[in-house]
């Protein structure tokens, strides 16, 4: 298993380089400059100058490409032209919250996808299965956006002052400010070192911070907040994860062993979850691990619909921008994060088929 | 193995009570059609069979494919909701058990299927296959069913320590002993072995078969055996019974069936079996036609479009019923013209050559 990981692991590094080069070179690709970007009306041809010599620009692309790389090496991903900051404390910023959207939406959709494909399954043929699936189909090709702002609009505008009515955007009510967890903890962290920022950016999952320090009014507050940024992003994943559990526990049902089972004696439940669903899961899991990029993708669209400060508006603002150190950082860090999820998915199938366990 | 000496054909030799009464046993499929999944026809599988087996014998029932076997043999171990009709299993009418009223039956009858390959959970151990059947039905201690798991695999000519494997460590032959394991552990009384070495290679198919011939008279089984190979039945069987879609045509003991059929599909399915000598002269009965579709099956005697002595207005109108020919009461065949049905019992055996 140590081994596998290992090999998986060095795997992801060619894939990483390549998507930072081909980033790299797509942004240099594309028209338009940092310094028209970003001086406006005042990007005369001699500030264009001095402002490429500032950042760098005035090399040659392969030269840039390759500082950049030994940059990334040693962790550091560049200077954000437009803020002035380094991508990383961006990074720590706004990584969070996109993190934290994802796995709620994540969440809802296998939560809501599995029950549905499943009761579609043994439903076969019947109404309830015709409607899920219908319903299924209407949720794979709902705009992410259009059915954010619909929603924003039925829970915030029709259903004001009614106990159902949830906050349209933002993170959290205006004024309130979880107390980040080292702080509560008293911890001693000096200011600037590994250790801090990496406490920081733990801290800044808010939702995580505010219910490990038992700050229940601020989690409740967030939870509010999520709630219909992820039933939006969610909406996809869980329909195409109800029609991936459906169509395998469909074919699961018609194998012998299901019949085995029955003959046993087996109750019909235990013939469900124990012999069809556990060997319907291989599937299922791998789209949800392939979610995931969708997931990334429509936070984008999500966070500018909820007006979220996360990666995705901040990608967004960079692209538009021509931040290239943003853009590229950002793209990178999320790759990594898509490698990671499915080298999990991967080690998860050694776990549910034994026959890949072998190996 | 059952009693040669009293091959006993029909209900009335009743020396013991038998373990299995099937009376008119009906199962339909409906097939639905259209934008609306409406029922549009109905598939008759098994059309009223009678069937009768007695304890600790082996009865074939062999046919072509999709003449009812399986379904037949799912429907007696009750995975299948017969449609009509009635199964009496040791005196006790089983026929619309449902749930936990079924459990005491799902125990004394267990069925082998026909495909190694699917019929064992890929995700569970052999160990765990085989002896959920005794947690499910009340064997507590873990040790003991460790203990008879052992047992099992070891009668079954395998290993205890393959108990913490998984199926697709073991070849085809070796699927189907545990197959037989999985379904002997809880001791049943009856077995319906589903062409339980059909999928296997030639050469395993005897191993399977001895092993599930001595299983038998070791365990006091009482068996149905499906099969489409004739040579295969004739092997392990006591009585035979010959189907054509979804009824019997024939039924007797092995030996008068290969040697005098009453029935002329019977006919002509021996003499298809191939003989394995090139000089010996054959008297193949090559059938025309296709079998009629069970969605809509021919009137009278099924088996009348395609039969060589069918006589129109007899055949083509009346159903046949499963009765005594010339050669004593435990020989049944549904022939108009074989059997003691009509008075047209002039042709004689004399053509069933």
């Amino acid at each position: 298993m140590l081994s596998f990981i290992t090999r998986r692991t060095l795997l992801a590094i060619p894939v990483l380089l390549g998507i930072m080069i081909v980033v790299f070179l797509l942004m240099r690709a594309i028209p338009g400059d940092p310094c028209t970007s970003m001086l406006g009306e005042r990007a005369t041809p001699e500030a264009c100058v001095e402002f490429n010599e500032a950042n760098g620009l005035n090399d040659p692309v392969f030269v840039q490409l390759g500082i950049y790389m030994k940059n990334v090496l040693t962790f550091n991903l560049g200077e954000s032209v437009r803020f002035s900051r380094p991508v990383t404390q961006l990074l720590i910023e706004r990584l969070p919250l996109t993190t934290e959207l994802a796995m709620s939406a994540l969440f809802i959709a296998v939560v809501g996808g599995v029950p549905l494909g499943i009761l579609a399954a043994r439903k076969h043929n019947t109404a309830v299965d015709s409607g899920t699936m219908a319903l299924a189909n209407i949720g794979v090709s709902m705009p992410v956006f259009w059915l954010g702002l619909m929603l924003a609009y039925l829970f915030a505008v029709v259903l004001k002052d009614t106990p159902f009515a949830l906050p349209p955007g933002g993170r959290l009510s205006a004024g309130v400010f979880p107390v980040p967890y080292y702080e509560a903890w008293g911890w001693n962290l000096t200011e600037g070192t590994f250790w801090a920022r990496f406490n920081e950016y733990i801290a800044n999952h808010y939702i995580f911070d505010t219910f490990i320090t038992a700050q229940w009014a601020i989690f409740w507050d967030l939870i509010r907040h999520m709630i219909l940024p992820a039933i939006a992003l969610a909406t996809i994943p869980l329909a195409i994860i109800a029609r991936i559990t459906r169509s395998s526990l469909l074919e699961a049902m018609n194998k012998d062993y299901i019949r085995t089972a029955r003959s046993k004696g087996a109750k019909e439940s235990r013939v469900v979850t124990r012999h069809a669903l556990r060997n319907s899961l291989l599937p299922v899991v791998t789209i949800i691990g392939l979610q995931m990029g969708l997931l990334l993708g429509g936070a984008v669209l999500t966070e500018t619909v909820f007006k979220l400060a996360g990666v995705g508006t901040a990608l967004f603002d960079a692209i538009i921008g021509r931040d290239y150190a943003v853009v590229q950082g950002f793209t990178v860090v999320i790759a990594a994060g898509y490698v990671i999820v499915n080298l999990l998915v991967d080690i998860s199938y050694g776990y549910l088929d034994p026959r890949i366990r072998v190996k | 193995m059952g009693d040669q000496t009293d091959p006993n054909g029909t209900p009335q030799t009743g020396k013991s009570d038998p373990l299995v009464i099937i009376k008119d046993l009906v199962k339909e499929f409906p097939v639905h059609g259209g934008a609306f999944q409406r029922q549009v026809a109905t598939v008759n599988a098994v059309s009223g069979v009678n069937l009768t087996i007695q304890r600790g014998e082996t009865v074939g029932l062999v046919g072509e494919s999709g003449c009812g076997k399986t379904t037949l043999g799912r429907t007696l171990v009750r995975l299948l909701e017969p449609t009509s009709g009635t199964i009496i299993f040791d005196g006790q009418d089983i026929t619309h058990l449902k749930g936990s009223e079924l459990k005491p039956f799902r125990k004394r009858a267990q069925i082998i299927f026909q495909d190694p390959y699917t019929s064992l959970d890929p995700r569970s151990q052999v160990g765990t296959s085989i002896s959920e059947g005794l947690k499910l039905h009340g064997v507590k201690s873990k040790d003991e069913r460790h203990q008879r798991v052992t047992e099992m695999l070891e009668l079954v000519g395998l290993q205890a320590s393959h108990a913490g494997r998984y199926p697709h460590e073991f070849s085809g032959g070796q699927r189907q002993r545990i197959g037989l394991a999985r379904a002997l552990i809880l001791k049943p009384d009856l077995v319906v072995a589903d062409e339980p070495v059909s999928a296997l290679d030639v050469s395993v198919q005897a191993q399977v078969l001895n092993l599930l011939k001595e299983l038998q008279s070791e365990l006091d089984l009482t068996v149905l055996f499906i099969a489409h190979n004739l040579a295969v039945v004739e092997h392990v069987s006591d009585r035979v019974a010959v189907m054509y879609l979804g009824r019997i045509a024939e039924i007797t003991s092995r030996e008068r069936l290969y040697e005098h059929p009453l029935h002329p599909y019977t006919e002509a399915l021996l003499s298809a079996i191939p003989i394995p000598d090139p000089d010996r002269p054959r008297n193949r009965q090559i059938l025309q036609g296709e079998v009629p579709s069970p969605i809509n099956p021919p009137p009278g005697c099924f088996f009348n479009p395609r039969c060589p002595i069918a006589q129109d207005g007899l055949c083509n109108v009346d159903v046949p019923k499963l009765l005594p020919g010339d050669d004593g009461p435990d020989h049944l065949a549904a022939c108009h013209l074989r059997t003691g049905d009509s008075s047209q019992l002039t042709v004689n055996s004399s053509q069933a050559q």
